[in-house]
């Protein structure tokens, strides 16, 4: 890229393109169990329990038995202490060979993505020939850290080596401290739920809430057109008897979505849209991806679905209101598309993640809005229009689920078996992600 | 399913018992173990023609310890009966009284297994008098032996030789532990063609077999004895089915295809996959089925269409995709599973017994078809078999089923596999349209 380039644009940073002359990854297939909401049919299914089930599944479809993969990369937002290894264990509870090493990564809701991502460079690198990148998350089985005072009496409790002591510890022991320290989304630096953040969001937008219903009913007729035509036979498999995503549903319509009352932005001076219908409920799941180099793929006759082309991060301040929580795959954007030269009018898919319905058309807002995207993110003019035939084609967040972690994985896999069936052209992602970041990337067909 | 009575009247108290007031006692049968000896003693060969001495020299040759006569007292694991050049009833007289001279000489889980020429060729009525005689008393020794020994036969077409490659592998078949809960059955050897695997305890090296139905119950043990024999395993279930499918598979190292077989496009679907990821497709086995039993009285469209549509229909169209296609190998074999309900009918299953006996007449056509081909289609047709289906029968019902056949107790799925798997072979090439029972000699369709 030369210097009048990054003057015209100078969001578009100085990188160059990550697969220039790097050898291809290929993403070669995915698999995830189905999505549950949160308490519901994996209420007492943990992470690593979830994790082994999709990588079993992988396996199997792929005849990756008693293999050595390169390296698995996966992680959880939510996630047990003794997870600390979870993705390691998972490979060793999975038919991988035991000699396959493996990682956890936690960026909040972009962590399957950004596995991939990962994954992806070091074959391109040829650091590997093989991966699998995913995630996992249960809202269900989560952890829930004790109070401050009891964690510190059993840590003291634990040291004490004569029972005197131990008797000393724990006559520090106060009733308060059996207060558990329940789960939250809550930022620990605003104290907002994410809902909350992204009710302001929309406000200041004027998302309409017809518009997020809108997007809410596509989302489920879409997935459920897709589930009809077998879309999902060779992504999904069952898990604890449970065959389709439990968040789907297929007789959704306006009206019903219409009728929910709004549970985010009541506080707001502006009229609160956003509802449980039109938001994604907290869910529970693991998903994976199979990438690889070519000649991996040749090797072991495997399909090669698309490639991973490139992918960009980003992240806002929040924190003193400068941007909203979820926007920051709005920036991450502009950046992607300039050091790859393309625009929107490049790409056949697009695959927005939808935290909430308003997520997707806020950012859709600011990349046509000339003047956000002038001053915020120093273009020229608008970015651009996303064209909304080509959004979510096979449903998304809203209809599947979003067991936070495993999302990237989910929709990595998904784009990748649209383009294949397309034959042609390029898929965009974009994923936004607790504590103001926000993950973006291209995939192209093969 | 424990066969409980089974244990009971072979240890303790109980065993007397049934002994001296003439219970039935059903024994553990021999079961295949691979390196384990093929017969449990010598075997002893009967007949004067040309072709006994020719057999006597195969089974030498495979360092079976062969007589031909016996020692009083002494124990066979096996005896041959070569009937193979009769010309009229007479020549049945000498042979078939020697045969029950040593019938108290047979160790458990012994064999007789006759060799003989078709009766259906236009012979001299003579000739097919004494040929179709041995199919009477064949069965009726099977019928008079204990000790979970069976009596088989091997019936040759004129023109085939003793020593052909396909009468070689069904006596293999026969002598082995592979035929346990085979029992009073024939099979036909048509032509002289097929060849000896690199080694008979791999006889699938090499090949790429698919499976459907391959989840649970049979399936899932036809997707493990093709594996242990050497094939390379596609295991092909619904989408829903996907969990246990995915446990099949990675237990045997084969890859899992999520398809109802009932899909216009199945055909396409399995063999695009054999190809894409083996190159070829060697074995088709049609597991696949479903029972909606009701009395006919009762029946609705609903229950009669759905069993002949996945049982019967998935079936023809499946191999008419199978047969127009390169991809499916020049000595193709295909394996339909049929029941003895479609030979003998049963109450409450017409719709079931209608698709079943629907197989062995698709098996009979298609045989017809591939004649010049090396190709072949055989049905297996199971009887009673300790399944998740045959447990939920009425406790009496069951008792009195399991006690029916000459073996006095149900068969195991592996039963039902094993047999598969020889008529699945490349030495298997000259036996084709058969309808091979795997029913303990059943007193059902008999």
């Amino acid at each position: 890229m030369n210097t009048d380039e990054a003057q015209q644009n100078p969001a578009a940073g100085t990188s160059q393109p990550s697969g220039a002359k790097a050898r291809p990854a290929v993403v070669i297939g995915g698999n995830r169990i189905p999505f549950a909401r949160s308490g519901g049919p994996y209420a007492y299914a943990p992470n690593q329990e979830m994790l082994t089930a999709a990588l079993n599944g992988l396996v199997a479809r792929f005849g990756l038995q008693g293999q050595r993969v390169g390296e698995v990369a996966a992680g959880a937002v939510l996630k047990h202490s003794r997870d600390f290894n979870l993705t390691r264990e998972s490979v060793l509870g999975s038919a991988l060979a035991p000699d396959t090493p493996a990682y956890d990564l936690q960026q909040a809701c972009a962590t399957g993505l950004e596995t991939v991502v990962g994954l992806s460079n070091k074959i391109k690198l040829g650091q590997i020939d093989s991966g699998i990148a995913g995630g996992v998350d249960s809202a269900s089985d989560a952890p829930i850290a004790v109070s401050e005072g009891l964690r510190r009496v059993l840590l003291d409790l634990s040291r004490a080596r004569s029972t005197p002591q131990k008797l000393a510890a724990l006559r520090n022991l106060r009733p308060a401290h059996l207060k558990p320290n329940a789960p939250g989304t809550a930022e620990p630096r605003t104290g907002l739920s994410m809902g909350e953040h992204q009710a302001i969001t929309t406000a200041r937008w004027n998302i309409d809430r017809r518009a997020q219903d809108e997007i809410a009913l596509a989302s489920h007729t879409n997935m459920a057109a897709a589930y009809d035509r077998g879309f999902f036979d060779d992504l999904v498999t069952p898990f604890r008897g449970v065959v389709r995503d439990g968040n789907l549903r297929a007789d959704t319509s306006l009206e019903k979505l219409g009728s929910l009352k709004p549970v985010f932005g009541r506080s707001l001076t502006a009229e609160a849209t956003m509802t449980a219908g039109n938001s994604t409920p907290l869910t529970d799941g693991a998903a994976v991806v199979l990438l690889g180099s070519e000649e991996y793929a040749r090797q072991y006759s495997l399909p090669m679905l698309a490639n991973v082309v490139d992918a960009e991060a980003a992240a806002v301040d929040f924190v003193h209101g400068k941007e909203g929580l979820l926007m920051a795959p709005v920036y991450a954007m502009p950046r992607l598309l300039a050091r790859n030269n393309m625009t929107f009018a490049d790409f056949d898919f697009f695959e927005i993640h939808e935290a909430f319905a308003s997520t997707v058309l806020t950012s859709l807002a600011a990349w046509e809005d000339e003047d956000f995207c002038r001053n915020q993110l120093g273009l020229q003019g608008a970015l651009g229009t996303v064209d909304r035939s080509k959004l979510n084609v096979n449903g998304s967040s809203l209809a599947a689920g979003h067991p936070f972690a495993a999302t990237g994985a989910r929709i990595v896999a998904s784009l990748a078996k649209s383009l294949s069936e397309k034959g042609s052209g390029r898929g965009l992602i974009s994923v936004c992600a607790a504590g103001g970041q926000g993950v973006v990337a291209i995939l192209e067909a093969r | 399913m424990t066969d409980t009575y089974l244990n009971l009247v072979n240890s303790g108290p109980l065993k007397k018992v049934a002994k001296a007031i003439g219970l039935p006692r059903p024994v553990p049968l021999r079961r295949y173990e691979p390196g384990a000896p093929m017969v449990p003693g010598p075997v002893l060969v009967l007949g004067a023609s040309a072709g006994a001495d020719g057999l006597a020299s195969t089974l030498l040759a495979w360092n079976l310890d062969v007589r031909r006569h016996l020692r009083p007292k002494e124990k066979a694991g096996a005896v041959v009966v070569v009937l193979d050049d009769i010309a009229s009833p007479g020549d049945l007289s000498a042979t078939f009284l020697e045969l029950g001279g040593v019938l108290r000489q047979l160790l458990p889980g012994g064999r007789v297994i006759t060799v003989s020429r078709t009766a259906e060729a236009q012979v001299e009525p003579a000739v097919t008098a004494a040929r179709q005689g041995i199919a009477g008393a064949l069965r009726s020794v099977a019928k008079e032996l204990r000790g979970g020994a069976t009596a088989n036969g091997v019936v040759l077409g004129e023109t085939v030789d003793v020593d052909a490659v396909s009468v070689r592998a069904a006596l293999r078949f026969l002598l082995s532990g592979r035929s346990a809960y085979v029992n009073g059955q024939f099979i036909s050897v048509r032509t002289s063609g097929g060849s000896e695997p690199q080694s008979w305890d791999t006889p699938l090296a090499g090949r790429t077999a698919v499976v459907t139905g391959a989840a649970r119950g049979i399936g899932a043990e036809i997707v493990r004895v093709l594996a242990r024999d050497g094939a390379r395993v596609i295991a092909v279930d619904v989408p829903a089915a996907g969990e246990q499918l995915t446990r099949v598979v990675n237990g045997v190292g084969g890859t899992a295809l999520h398809a109802d077989v009932t899909a216009p496009d199945a055909g396409e679907l399995i063999l695009n996959h054999a190809a894409t990821r083996y190159g070829s497709l060697d074995i088709v086995v049609h597991n696949a089925g479903i029972t909606r039993d009701k009395l006919l009285a009762n029946m609705d469209a609903g229950r009669w269409n759905s069993v002949l549509a996945v049982n019967l229909e998935s079936q023809l169209r499946i191999n008419e995709a199978l047969l127009a296609s390169p991809d499916f190998s020049a000595d193709g074999r295909i394996v339909s599973l049929a029941s003895t309900s479609g030979i003998a009918g049963n109450r409450g299953q017409t719709n079931y017994a209608a698709s079943k006996a629907g197989v062995i007449g698709m098996v009979r056509s298609t045989a017809a078809a591939l004649q010049d081909s090396g190709r072949t289609i055989n049905a297996v047709a199971p009887g009673f078999i300790e399944t998740e289906m045959t447990a939920r029968m009425p406790f009496a019902t069951r008792e009195v089923a399991r006690r029916l056949s000459s073996l006095q107790q149900g068969g195991l799925p592996v039963d039902v596999a094993e047999t598969v798997a020889f008529l699945a072979t490349g030495a298997a090439a000259g036996i084709s349209g058969q309808t091979l029972r795997v029913c303990g000699q059943n007193l059902v369709g008999a």
